[in-house]
C-alpha cells in the first residue's frame, strides 16, 4: 500500500479563487487553523479572468443605487429563481466587502472626486461595477492573496483533492494528491469549504480554463450533498471565435458597459430587436437615446437617456447573436460584430487594456480601428451545491460551499459583477460558519482507513487498466455530447440522446488509462477529473430535461414560455443508494412579504 | 471551426527531469491563428497524455505558461506558430532559471518565500479612502503584473550568477514599488530593499522590462525610482540631517 502524508487542520478550504482565499481569510482571521488547497499555483485560479468589475451598491457615480435595487436587479435577472436571502445578503454585503477590499490593497479605478469608479453592466439599473480597467479578477486575487500569506494562511500549491472522507455523517478529512510526484495526502479536518468554481471543460467552446471540471460538486455529490438549478448554464455572449486556437476566450462585457454595438452581418443593431417585453422600458428606445446614454456616461455626466439595447442580460443577448449567426446574418467566422472602435482610440486602450492586447496579439484585430467578431461560450454554472443562505453550509454536516461551486444564488441566470461580488460574501460567510460550526463540535471527527484504502485504489486504477482508453478522447467524446445535445436551446429527444450518451460514456470514464509515472502527469489527472465532469453533465443534462418550460439560461424550443408553476420549484439531483442519481424538485424558498413589496411598487425609472 | 494551413510544424520539447532529460521531436498540423501552446495541447491529446505543462488562462492573465521558446522566453498562450518560418523547428524548454520538476513544469516556489518577506500594505488608520486616479496611475501599472516570472527567469543576478539566495528579483521590486508608491501607505520598506532584497546587485540592463508580458517599465519605473530612494535614506547624510531637522521625509 501506498505511503501518504497526514496534515491536521480545523477547517480545510478547496479551492483558491476568490471565494476560497476570502474564506481560508476568514477562518485564520479568527484564529482557526486553515489550510488552502490550490489546484493550480496560488493566485492563478479562475478568478484571475474575470475582467469587467465587482458589482456592490456603492452609489458612487449613481447616487439613487441602494441594495434594494441591486437585490431586484439580481432577482430579475435570476428570473426570480435564487433563493432570495442569498440574493439579499449579497446586495447587502457587497458594498463592505469591495471596501475590504481596497483597505487591504486594491487599487481600483477612480472617480473624480476621488471615489471607487462604477460602470454599467447587463441588467444593472444603475452604474454599480467597481473595477480596474478590464483586470478586475487579478487586482482581486492578488489582494487577497496578499492578505492571506501575510496572516499566515498554510497554503498547498498544485493540490488535488479526490474524497472527502466522513465519520458517521460529519466531514473527518479529505485525500488528495499532489501534482508535482503524484504523492497521496491526507487531510484530517473538521469542517471543509468547497470553493472550486464551475464545470466549462465539459463543453467544447468554454471561457473556463482546465481547472474548471466541477470538482466541487463531484466531491460534495459523492459526499451526500445535493446539486441545485445545473440546467441553468450561462453561455456568455461574447467570446472570441476567431481564430480557431482562441475560440471561446471571453470578450468582457465591460466592452458593452463602455459602449460597445452588437451589429449583424447587415450592419443592422440587433438588440433592439430581442429586447423581451417586460424590461423593454429600461431601455433605449432607438440609436438616437443609446447614443446619448454612452455620451453622458463618457463625459460623467448624468442623462435621462436609457441604457443601450446591448446591456440587456446575459441570456438574452446569448440567445440573440445565436439567433443572429443561425439565421445567416452572422459574421464571417460564425459570430456577430461587437465595435467601440468609435470611441477614442487611446481610452479605449486605457479602459480595455486586455482586450486591446488579447485582439492585437492572438486576431491581429485592432479593436481602436475596427469591430471584433464574438459569439457564444460557456462561461458560467448558475447551478451548484446546495447550501444554507447564511452560513453556507450543505446538508451534510461539516461541509460548506462558496462561490461559483454552489447554487441558489443567481437563480436562472447571473448578472455580470455579480460574481466577483458573490465569491467575497460568500467566501467570508462559508469561513465564519466553518468557524462557528468548528467550535460546536464536541469530539473530532475520526477517519477510517478503510476510505483511504479506497481513495488510493482508485488513484491507482488507471495505471492499471490494460491498454486503457486516452482519457483526452473521453474527454474530447464528453465534450461532443455537451455541446451537441445540452447546448443554449434545448428540446426533449435531443437531451434525451445527450442523456443516453452520457451512460454509454461512464463505461469509458471507468476504463480511461494512465501511463508512466505519477511525476506531473496530466493524462493521470484527466483520469480523476473526468469523473466530476460526468457528474456535472449528467446533472446537467438531467435537470435540463426536466425542466419543461424556458426560463433564463434555459431554454427549450418545445417549451418556449416562462411558467408561472416553474417558478416556484428547483430541480437538485443527489446520489441515490444504489450510486444512481435522483432528480426531485424541491420547493423555492418564499420570499418574505416585506421584499416582495419592493417588486410591487410602481417601477422607479430606469434614470432620473 | 478549425481552418487547416495544410502546414506542420515540428516542436522540438524539452522531455525529462532536472537531472536527466532530451529534446523529442513531434510533428503538429497547424491551424490558423494556432499559439504553441495549442500545439503542446495538441501532443498532449494525441501522442503524450504524460507531457506535463502549466497552463490556465490560454489569454495572457494568468502567467502559468512561462517557457523558452526558441530561447526567447516567453508566455506559450502568446507566442503565435505562423511568427515562426515554414519548416522552422519551433524548440521549447522549461524556464532556465528554476530547477525543472518534469518537461517544461518547473519549481517556482521560491518566488512565494521572497514575496512573504515583503511588508504588507500598511495604510493609515484614520486614511479617508479618497484617492484621485492620477495618484494610482503608477501604482495600477505595477499591479497590471501576472506573476509569469519571465522577468525573474531573465534576470542575470538570479539566472547567470544564480543569487536567489540573496536578490529578491524584479518581480518583487514591482511588488514593493506598488506599495511604496500607493498613496495611502505608510510602511518603510527601505531597508529591506537594500539589506535583504539586494537591490543594488540590479545593474539595470534592462532584460526584465523586454520579455514583460504585460509591458511594465520595470528597471524605468520600479527599479530606478526605488534605487534612488534606498540612496536618499542610507547614503545621504546631509539630505537625511534635513530631513530629520525639518520632520520631512514621504513616509514615517
Amino acid at each position: 500500500m501506498s505511503e501518504y502524508e497526514i496534515r491536521e487542520h480545523d477547517v480545510l478550504v478547496i479551492g483558491a479563487g476568490g471565494a476560497g482565499l476570502r474564506a481560508a481569510i476568514e477562518v485564520s482571521g479568527q484564529g482557526v487553523s486553515v489550510g488552502l488547497i490550490c489546484k493550480s499555483l496560488l493566485g492563478k485560479a479562475h478568478t484571475v479572468m474575470a475582467e469587467g468589475g465587482v458589482a456592490a451598491a456603492l452609489a458612487n457615480v449613481d447616487p439613487m443605487d441602494g441594495w434594494q435595487t441591486h437585490f431586484k436587479d439580481t432577482m430579475n435577472g435570476g428570473k426570480q429563481l435564487n433563493n432570495w436571502r442569498m440574493a439579499q445578503l449579497h446586495a447587502q454585503e457587497a458594498p463592505d466587502r469591495v471596501k475590504e477590499l481596497e483597505r487591504w490593497g486594491a487599487v481600483f479605478d477612480r472617480t473624480k472626486d476621488g471615489k471607487i469608479l462604477q460602470r454599467a453592466f447587463g441588467g444593472h439599473t444603475w452604474k454599480r461595477l467597481c473595477h480596474v480597467g478590464d483586470r478586475t479578477g487579478l487586482e482581486m486575487i492578488r489582494t487577497l492573496q496578499d492578505r492571506g500569506v501575510h496572516q499566515g494562511i498554510e497554503v498547498y500549491m498544485e493540490c488535488t483533492i479526490t474524497k472527502l472522507i466522513k465519520d458517521g455523517d460529519k466531514i473527518a478529512g479529505a485525500f488528495g494528491y499532489y501534482r508535482e510526484d503524484g504523492r497521496y495526502i491526507l487531510f484530517k479536518t473538521k469542517a471543509i469549504v468547497l470553493a472550486t468554481g464551475g464545470t466549462g471543460k465539459a463543453y467544447t467552446v468554454t471561457s473556463n480554463s482546465w481547472e474548471y471540471t466541477g470538482d466541487g460538486q463531484g466531491l460534495a455529490y459523492d459526499a451526500g450533498a445535493e446539486l441545485i438549478d445545473m440546467e441553468f448554464i450561462q453561455f456568455h455572449p461574447t467570446g472570441m471565435v476567431w481564430p480557431p486556437g482562441v475560440r471561446g476566450i471571453l470578450v468582457t462585457e465591460g466592452v458593452r458597459g463602455e459602449g460597445g454595438i452588437l451589429r449583424n452581418s447587415l450592419g443592422e443593431r440587433f438588440m433592439f430587436k430581442y429586447l423581451p417585453e417586460a424590461t423593454r422600458n429600461d431601455y433605449a428606445a432607438d440609436e438616437a437615446e443609446a447614443v446619448t446614454w454612452v455620451n453622458a456616461a463618457l463625459a460623467g455626466t448624468r442623462t435621462e437617456a436609457r441604457r443601450p439595447p446591448e446591456l440587456s442580460t446575459r441570456d438574452n443577448v446569448a440567445r440573440a447573436i445565436y439567433t443572429e449567426v443561425k439565421e445567416g446574418r452572422g459574421s464571417p467566422h460564425g459570430g456577430v460584430f461587437l465595435d467601440i472602435s468609435y470611441q477614442d482610440s487611446e481610452r479605449v486602450k486605457k479602459k480595455l487594456p486586455s482586450m486591446y492586447h488579447q485582439f492585437k496579439d492572438l486576431a491581429d484585430v485592432d479593436i481602436t480601428a475596427g469591430p471584433m467578431e464574438v459569439g457564444p461560450t460557456m462561461h458560467y454554472t448558475m447551478g451548484g451545491i446546495r447550501v444554507e443562505a447564511e452560513s453556507q453550509m450543505t446538508r451534510v454536516p461539516g461541509l460548506f460551499a462558496a462561490g461559483e461551486c454552489s447554487g441558489g444564488m443567481h437563480g436562472a441566470n447571473r448578472l455580470g459583477g455579480n460574481s466577483l461580488s458573490d465569491l467575497v460574501v460568500f467566501g467570508k460567510r462559508a469561513g465564519a460558519g466553518a468557524v462557528e460550526y468548528v467550535k460546536g463540535l464536541s469530539d473530532t471527527p475520526k477517519i477510517d482507513d478503510k476510505f483511504v484504502k479506497e481513495a488510493i485504489a482508485e488513484m491507482e486504477a488507471p495505471f492499471q487498466i490494460k491498454d486503457g482508453k486516452n482519457p483526452y478522447d473521453v474527454h474530447k467524446a464528453l465534450n461532443k455530447i455537451m455541446s451537441t445535445y445540452v447546448d443554449i436551446f434545448r428540446e426533449e429527444s435531443e437531451l434525451a440522446i445527450g442523456i443516453a450518451k452520457l451512460e454509454e460514456l461512464k463505461a469509458d470514464v471507468e476504463k480511461a488509462g494512465a501511463k508512466g509515472t505519477k511525476a506531473f502527469n496530466p493524462g493521470w489527472h484527466m483520469c480523476r477529473d473526468l469523473k466530476n465532469m460526468m457528474i456535472c453533465s449528467e446533472a446537467i443534462a438531467r435537470s435540463a430535461l426536466s425542466r419543461q418550460e424556458s426560463r433564463g439560461a434555459h431554454s427549450r424550443l418545445d417549451y418556449p414560455n416562462t411558467e408561472k408553476e416553474w417558478g416556484t420549484k428547483n430541480s437538485a439531483c443527489s446520489k441515490g443508494a444504489d450510486g444512481k442519481m435522483v432528480l426531485e424538485h424541491t420547493p423555492l424558498p418564499e420570499m418574505p412579504a416585506d421584499l416582495k413589496e419592493l417588486f410591487v411598487k410602481k417601477k422607479e425609472p430606469a434614470n432620473a | 471551426m478549425p481552418e487547416s494551413t495544410g502546414r506542420q510544424a515540428t516542436l522540438k520539447v524539452y522531455r525529462g527531469t532536472k537531472d536527466k532529460g532530451e529534446f523529442q521531436s513531434y510533428k503538429v498540423p497547424v491551424e490558423a491563428g494556432m499559439v504553441v501552446l495549442d500545439a503542446i495541447h495538441y501532443i498532449q491529446q494525441n501522442f503524450d497524455p504524460e507531457l506535463a505543462v502549466r497552463w490556465n488562462c490560454k489569454a495572457a492573465k494568468c502567467g502559468s505558461c512561462s517557457a523558452e521558446v526558441n530561447g526567447m522566453p516567453s508566455l506559450m498562450c502568446k507566442s503565435r506558430m505562423d511568427s515562426f518560418k515554414d519548416g522552422e523547428d519551433i524548440c521549447v524548454q522549461p524556464i532556465k532559471t528554476f530547477p525543472i520538476i518534469k518537461d517544461l513544469v518547473t519549481d517556482v516556489s521560491w518566488n512565494y518565500e521572497v514575496n512573504k518577506k515583503i511588508k504588507a500594505f500598511s495604510p493609515s488608520p484614520d486614511a479617508d479612502w479618497t484617492i484621485y486616479q492620477e495618484d494610482i496611475e503608477r501604482v495600477q501599472e505595477f499591479r497590471k503584473c501576472i506573476e509569469c516570472f519571465l522577468c525573474q527567469n531573465v534576470c542575470h543576478v538570479l539566472r547567470d550568477h544564480e543569487r536567489k539566495d540573496n536578490f529578491m528579483g524584479p518581480r518583487f521590486m514591482v511588488r514593493v514599488a506598488g506599495l511604496e508608491m500607493h498613496p495611502l501607505d505608510e510602511a518603510n520598506r527601505m531597508k529591506y530593499l537594500k539589506d535583504e532584497g539586494h537591490i543594488g546587485y540590479c545593474n539595470i540592463t534592462k532584460c526584465c522590462t523586454e520579455v514583460c508580458p504585460e509591458d511594465i517599465h520595470i528597471t524605468d519605473n520600479a527599479i530606478i525610482p526605488l534605487k534612488e530612494r534606498v540612496v536618499d535614506e542610507f547614503y545621504d547624510p546631509l539630505g537625511k540631517f534635513i530631513r530629520g531637522v525639518l520632520g520631512g521625509g514621504k513616509k514615517k
